[in-house]
């Protein structure tokens, strides 16, 4: 009983961290049909930044974490500008491509600046473990959850409430339409870039807190994908229940089974939705089929 | 003067070569590949030995991705599959190298269309993500069954000897993988003018009018499945025999962005494309390095950063054709050609 609740805790806090990955994918998808293979790297940035600000330039984590997210919102905006907005109309296999191109280029770059070596990062969430129901657990792994699901609420606030959300909506819906109602798509995409680099930066900082930085940080990428094909590539809550449900997954399968199996049944899981369920749990079912 | 190239009779428009120039040309590439292992040395035969293993695995995928349309990133696990296949063949069973590349060949087809029936339901986007999937899982296995493959650990796989020549030195393995890619070449362009080939290409342009025509898309996708992983496989299989080693680690979801790099930047649907792709991709890291070489006097902390400026080059070199030139150095080769025969009236 106590392994079944360390391994739900472990589970949940990595579906935590996943999840933040994946919102950031969903949204680009959603606004503008592009599939990111760099959001790995996102998260990558966002960790490594974090790290500068704290540990290289010593400032506190408030104001680190702040100038993190505006770094990340430039990066949006300046990828969305200069690699994507030239790729609109081009092909779907182009559109991939351009991802995994400016994926190599990022990742190339982290390294030049702060080397391949994993570092320890100076934590500024309380990393002490808590004990809870009997299992122990990290305290910023439950920051994670805590932080997840604020972020699922600002989402579903923005969504809802605030123009620049609505707008968003309508882009993904039809951009035809949207256009002839006077919204700029081309500011849309800007913003999608943006919030996905912002949040991605901030699930980078938690895991940095959690296992340190290091390049490995970038593998992410790859992970998110279940997750967002299990919850449905265009939906804000499917990728918070994908990633608790592959987190989940993860961890049972590696604690009772191990062998590794919890590296793979991701991926069996992402093949048997794609055969059965395109378009995942709660993604729209407009779904091109053969 | 001509304005283009027009062909008078139905001979002259099925042929492969259609006019002087392009039968020069040719009988100049197999002449310089011919010279060429006389006068180089161990370092660009071993080059030349890379790019003629990238050009079989380059037509492969662009049978599948470029002529049909089905975006694959399994090529990785593809080539595994086949090196694995060869060298547990050849190690194991005692198999010679080349019947254990022909068996190579066949399973790793066999793999590939088993990975393809998903593009039976999905396309484009999803069926990316599932021969990603695919990937993943193939590499897993790989490393999880110890007994088969030996996990983690490199497969010493045993020198190929055929009539007491042991094929596999760089100078041996020239011929032979050279051959190959010609037999491969003969056979893919070829391809193309069969009903098979043709229907590859209906089932690109417009899945739903080629069935509508005739087409059995159930039938033709397996198919390109599987000729697009005979290929790849025989590349994986290749690589076994001339590296007399196999590990997990050369066939990462990385080689199949490698390999579609290659064939985005040589031109999507064409196999001159794919020649220059293969080997404008397997050059440049051998390019890059050797001007760091050159330039080291002057910065001499530029061997620490050269991985780096070899990723960040490869990211931009596939940002920068996507966005400038889209079809590929097949295209700015047909526009140079171009310039020259229409010069000076090029409008």
């Amino acid at each position: 009983m106590d392994l079944f609740i360390q391994l739900t805790l472990t589970g949940l806090t990595n579906g935590a961290i996943l999840a933040m990955a994946a919102l950031g994918f969903v949204l680009i998808f959603k606004a503008s049909d592009v599939i990111n293979f760099a959001q790995g790297e996102f998260l990558l940035i966002g960790a490594y930044v974090t790290f500068a600000m704290l540990a290289q330039l010593g400032l506190h984590w408030t104001l680190g974490l702040l100038l993190t997210l505006g770094v990340a919102v430039a990066l949006g905006v300046a990828v969305e500008r200069l690699v994507l907005r030239p790729m609109i109309g081009e092909p779907i296999i182009s559109v991939i491509m351009v991802t995994i191109g400016l994926s190599s280029l990022l990742k190339a770059l982290v390294s030049a600046i702060w080397g391949n070596q994993p570092k320890a990062f100076p934590p500024f969430i309380p990393s002490q473990p808590v004990k809870i129901l009997g299992a122990t657990v990290g305290e910023d792994r439950l920051w994670a959850i805590v932080i997840a699901i604020f972020m699922l609420g600002i989402f579903s606030v923005f969504f809802r409430r605030s123009r620049e959300g609505i707008a968003m909506r309508a882009v993904a819906d039809d951009q035809q339409a949207a256009l002839s109602m006077g919204i700029s798509v081309k500011k849309i995409f800007a913003w999608a870039w943006s919030i996905a680099a912002a949040t991605a930066a901030i699930g980078g900082a938690l895991v940095a807190n959690i296992v340190g930085v290091g390049p490995e940080l970038a593998g992410f990428g790859l992970r998110v994908f279940p997750v967002v094909i299990l919850g449905g590539l265009d939906s804000i809550p499917g990728a918070i229940i994908g990633g608790v449900v592959i987190g989940l997954l993860e961890a049972y399968t590696g604690g009772y089974i191990g062998q590794g199996l919890n590296q793979v049944l991701p991926f069996i899981v992402l093949i048997l939705i794609l055969m059965i369920r395109p378009y995942g749990l709660f993604g729209q079912e407009i779904i091109e089929r053969v | 003067m001509d304005s283009g190239i027009f062909h008078t009779t139905y001979e002259k428009d099925m042929a492969l070569r259609r006019t002087p120039a392009q039968k020069v040309r040719l009988v100049l590439l197999i002449a310089f590949l011919l010279v060429f292992p006389f006068l180089a040395n161990r370092y660009y035969l071993t080059l030349a030995n890379q790019v003629a293993i990238a050009v079989i695995g380059a037509v492969g995928l662009n049978i599948l991705t470029g002529y049909t349309g089905q975006i694959s990133l399994g090529q990785g696990g593809f080539m595994a599959v086949g090196a694995y296949s060869a060298g547990i063949l050849t190690a194991r069973l005692g198999m010679p190298w080349w019947g254990s590349t022909i068996a190579a060949c066949f399973i790793t087809a066999l793999i590939g269309t088993f990975f393809g029936i998903p593009s039976l339901r999905l396309k484009g986007l999803y069926l990316a993500i599932a021969t990603l999937a695919a990937q993943e899982i193939i590499i897993w296995v790989v490393t999880h069954w110890r007994a088969l493959t030996g996990g983690v650990d490199a497969l010493v796989v045993p020198d190929p000897v055929s009539f007491g020549i042991r094929i596999n030195s760089d100078f041996n393995f020239y011929w032979v993988a050279w051959s190959i890619v010609g037999i491969v070449t003969i056979a893919a362009v070829n391809l193309f003018r069969t009903p098979y080939g043709r229907a590859f290409i209906a089932i690109r342009d417009q899945d739903i009018a080629a069935s509508v025509m005739g087409v059995d898309l159930f039938k033709y996708k397996l198919l390109a499945f599987a000729i697009s992983s005979f290929l790849v496989g025989l590349a994986g299989a290749l690589t076994a025999h001339y590296r007399n080693i196999v590990t997990w680690e050369r066939f990462t979801i990385d080689i199949s962005v490698l390999y579609l790099a290659m064939i985005i930047i040589g031109g999507l649907g064409s196999i001159t494309g794919s020649y220059l792709g293969a080997t404008f991709i397997t050059l440049l890291p051998a390019v890059l390095t050797n001007l760091g070489r050159a330039l080291k006097s002057t910065f001499p902390a530029i061997d620490s950063v050269l991985p780096f400026i070899q990723q960040a080059t490869f990211g931009l070199v596939i940002i920068l054709f996507l966005i400038f030139e889209p079809e590929g150095l097949n295209k700015i080769w047909k526009n140079i050609k171009d310039y020259f025969r229409l010069w000076p009236f090029s409008y």
